[in-house]
């Protein structure tokens, strides 16, 4: 069962959706692209990888709280370290959840 | 050669798609619970295919919010995409628009930053693009029929800390790329930026506020650092 209007607003949902991710690729295309573009376009995986997280890790409740009630700073903490010392990703999102259901069933 | 480097997409990406299944899992229950049908749940996982974007909509849509203001958050939650896109376009110069088109299509954040790390170490693949998305895109689908299918039986799983699994994801992808000073300079300056903007500005606008700030610095400090040489 769909409703039309529903629907409809999925559909747009999408084109938005859509034309966010095809926009760049259809007017880079086949344009030069200039070296100073390119130094800054490397650097948006990182920058963007890092916006999307820092507030959530900081400020999960839209206040920056830094002390050890923070129970998404400190399973950070712990994802951060086993990245760092190179254990495969997996490692890495494994441990900080558990760390994160570990502080939860504690009460933090 | 072309399935090896497709095969290969599936790999690097398919640990990962630990950290995006419980989101699926998640918005299939939340939809459920706010009045979507299975079919309109199911349609959006398949039509919009972004996580974040599909959230925010469903307590839109409980409110009876309009469409153009569903959209239009949509939109502006996924401004980011333009920059994602523009910094993989040089690479993709050489495929046909409805290619480009289809691979556009299916990039989202993980496989967006699988693809990028693959280009910077080896160099680019369409096929290996191809395999990152589809894994992708196959379990946000499948997590989201799962999540219809549980409905109310389970509590919404991002309530026990599964909403860490973003997080961590990003975290995994984040930290083996903080290899050289500059890049470091760029992850603190970015994340300065969007905590500062997140507790500030309303609405999500931190997100290209911050990425765009960073992005900028570190082209303007490799820029300074080329020139000294």
């Amino acid at each position: 069962m769909m409703r039309t209007e529903v629907v409809i607003t999925i559909v747009v949902m999408a084109v938005a959706t859509f034309f966010t991710r095809f926009t760049s690729q259809a007017i880079l295309g086949g344009a030069g692209i200039s070296p100073r573009l390119k130094r800054f376009l490397k650097y948006v995986p990182t920058a963007i990888l890092t916006a999307l997280i820092a507030p959530t890790l900081f400020a999960p409740h839209g206040y920056i709280e830094i002390s050890t009630g923070n129970s998404y700073l400190i399973a950070g903490t712990i994802a951060v370290l086993l990245a760092y010392f190179r254990q495969p990703p997996l490692v890495t999102m494994g441990g900080g959840m558990a760390a994160m259901l570990a502080l939860r069933s504690f009460g933090f | 050669m072309k399935t090896k480097e497709f095969l290969a997409g599936v790999k690097d990406t398919l640990p990962i798609m630990v950290g995006v299944f419980p989101f699926g899992l998640a918005y299939g229950i939340v939809a459920q619970s706010i009045g979507l049908t299975s079919g309109e749940t199911l349609l959006m996982s398949l039509l919009v295919f972004a996580g974040a974007a599909q959230f925010i909509s469903l307590p839109m849509f409980a409110e009876g919010a309009g469409m153009a203001m569903i959209a239009l958050t949509a939109l502006l939650i996924n401004l980011r995409h333009l920059l994602m896109g523009m910094s993989l376009a040089p690479y993709m110069n050489g495929l046909s628009m409805p290619q480009k088109a289809f691979l556009s299509f299916g990039m989202v954040d993980e496989s967006y930053a699988v693809t990028i790390s693959r280009v910077q170490a080896i160099g680019y693949s369409a096929a290996y693009q191809l395999g990152s998305n589809m894994i992708c895109y196959v379990t946000w689908v499948v997590s989201t029929i799962g999540g219809i299918l549980l409905g109310s039986r389970i509590s919404n799983p991002l309530s026990w800390g599964l909403d860490f699994a973003m997080p961590a994801t990003f975290l995994a992808l984040l930290i083996p790329r903080l290899t050289d000073k500059r890049n470091l300079m760029v992850c603190l300056i970015a994340a300065g930026v969007s905590i500062v903007a997140a507790v500030t500005i309303p609405g999500k606008w931190y997100i290209i506020i911050a990425c765009l700030t960073a992005a900028v610095a570190g082209g303007i400090l490799e820029g300074a650092e080329n020139d000294e040489n």
